[in-house]
């Protein structure tokens, strides 16, 4: 008889064990040589220590009650778990904080779609450091962590929160319908925010300029394309975006950056600078990540911050197509 | 052939839809220069080298599976199948404007209006393929409904009392007329939209916004020398 696991869910045999703790030893080895200390938190939180961090992405898939009849849930994430320990416990010390993690997350699947209801994570947290500098650091740290699993090839998507929301504001557009771009643009309708854009009234070369805008991702010429877009508003979220870059650039890791006018990710409690990894053996982000300079504030300390987490198994996976011939070998990581 | 599939970096695969769809998506890509006459054939092969893209032709709701695991770059598909797929992310780039349909509800002829019978019973049973366009018409509305899902011929759900109404594609409409059905309601008109994976959009931006543009060009023409 088969005793089944829930479905989402996997075991990890020793050949695959020991491919994902190398993954993991280099990646800790790079978080702790740029001065990143390792964490753990409890998997279980009290549901509402995480919906204080952001009721949205707070939405945990598994709750229950401990036998106080206390609410728990398994965390979504790690930023929000670290965000309180930070403010719990590091309240007598001096900013900045770095910090790591290698933790595993759990999320709601859909089923049949391969989807991981417990996946690993390993990312840092820089809590205290505003950007452009901040956010320089984290992303420079990206770029040695990828190197450090051997993919030099990955990208490292940079956007700006606000910056679809400052053109719109600029050109005159009502709440309702930035709100209904936004969501379509999050759920990456191209079409649907054109026709959204044109129904709402908007001037046909402003409409024209807000999907360029949407379709705007590569080097710094972008930006050049953007320049004279709205307004103020708008000239000083893409001002921030510049100045980020140029800090990256600085540190000599923009060579693998892309600059992206058109990213608006889901999770609520980003603010500023988004990060997206992609490598083209996988088919999904690898990574993510951006400032929350109001995430730490929620938790009772006004501090800015940022950090990036990698998708442990998208990252073995990538590696093994990288490495080819393995598929069949390391198949079970397809996931 | 094969190992191109396989390479990272290698052409841009393309998911095309078989059935309805193909013919048009084929004319479409030919304007754009992809050579699609072994397409066209009679082969049982499923991929094909169309020059500059790779074609992997599928069912056109298998579009969305492909392309957001990335195992296909970009595709064609109907607007119906990536509503009814809401939860597979991918990139909705240009609205094709071919295959044109309606997506509606359908009673029987000399039936009250839906709203009536709903407003005397409280309830429609419906009977659809589209499950969750169905969900979201019916329950942006308020309205109740208890959905019965079928996989084949709709139109004979109301007829012999398994719904009292179905939602569905409609083309010309014909197969409505022919099985004593009418259309009720409108829920949204349907057309073949050009999608990419979302890595694929970003990581290689240059090659899939020439496709777009191509193609954007390709219909915008077309509705010109329409109208």
């Amino acid at each position: 008889m088969i005793r089944p696991i829930p479905p989402g869910t996997r075991d990890v045999l020793p050949d695959e064990m020991r491919e994902l703790r190398a993954i993991e030893s280099a990646l800790l080895g790079a978080f702790e040589a740029a001065g990143f200390r390792e964490v753990r938190t409890p998997t279980l939180e009290y549901a509402g220590a995480l919906e204080l961090g952001d009721g949205r992405s707070a939405d945990a898939a598994y709750r229950f009650f401990d036998e106080r009849g206390e609410l728990l849930a398994l965390r979504t994430d790690m930023t929000i778990p670290i965000a309180r320990l930070v403010a719990d416990r590091f309240g007598e010390v001096e900013p900045p904080h770095r910090l790591s993690y290698i933790a595993n997350a759990y999320r709601a699947v859909t089923p049949q779609r391969g989807e991981l209801r417990e996946f690993g994570q390993a990312g840092v947290e820089l809590i205290g450091s505003p950007g452009p500098e901040g956010t320089a650091e984290v992303v420079e740290l990206l770029d040695r962590a990828l190197a450090a699993v051997g993919l030099d090839e990955s990208v490292i998507g940079l956007g700006e929160d606000g910056i679809w929301t400052a053109l719109l504001e600029d050109s005159g557009a009502g709440p309702e319908t930035i709100e209904r771009t936004s969501e379509l643009l999050v759920s990456h309708d191209l079409v649907g925010v054109e026709v959204a854009l044109r129904e709402s009234g908007l001037d046909a070369a402003v409409v024209e300029q807000a999907v360029r805008l949407t379709q705007m991702r590569g080097g710094s010429e972008v930006v050049e394309q953007a320049r004279g877009f709205g307004g103020e508003r708008f000239a000083a979220t893409l001002d921030r975006l510049v100045a980020t870059f140029q800090a990256i650039s600085a540190r000599s890791v923009s060579r693998r950056v892309q600059l992206d006018l058109g990213m608006l990710r889901e999770i609520g409690y980003y603010s500023g600078s988004t990060i997206e990894v992609y490598d083209a053996t996988v088919g999904e982000i690898i990574g993510g990540g951006g400032r929350y300079d109001d995430l730490m504030s929620k938790f009772g300390m006004d501090l800015p911050a940022a950090g990036f987490t990698l998708y442990i198994e998208r990252i073995h996976k990538a590696q093994l197509e990288r490495g080819g011939g393995s598929r069949r070998a390391g198949g079970g990581a397809d996931v | 052939m094969f190992d191109e599939l396989r390479k990272p970096g290698g052409k841009l695969k393309l998911a095309v839809p078989r059935g309805a769809l193909l013919e048009e998506t084929l004319d479409l890509l030919d304007q754009i220069g992809i050579e699609t006459r072994e397409v066209r054939g009679d082969s049982r092969s499923l991929v094909f080298d169309g020059g500059e893209l790779m074609l992997v032709t599928m069912r056109p709701s298998d579009v969305p599976t492909y392309v957001s695991a990335g195992a296909a770059d970009v595709g064609i598909t109907g607007k119906d199948v990536l509503l009814e797929q809401e939860d597979r992310p991918v990139f909705e780039l240009v609205d094709l404007g071919i295959g044109r349909c309606r997506m509606v509800l359908a009673t029987q002829k000399g039936d009250v209006a839906p709203s009536e019978h709903q407003r005397r019973l409280g309830m429609m049973k419906i009977a659809t393929k589209y499950r969750r366009i169905a969900e979201t018409y019916f329950a942006e509305r308020g309205r109740q409904v208890e959905l019965v899902e079928v996989k084949g011929s709709i139109e004979l759900a109301p007829l012999v009392g398994l719904a009292d109404g179905i939602v569905d594609l409609v083309a010309t409409g014909r197969t409505l007329v022919e099985n004593n059905l009418e259309v009720r309601e409108e829920i949204v008109t349907c057309t073949a939209r050009l999608v990419a994976n979302r890595v694929s959009y970003k990581i290689r931006s240059a090659e899939v916004d020439s496709l777009a543009e191509r193609l954007r060009a390709v219909v915008s023409r077309g509705a010109e020398g329409a109208s």
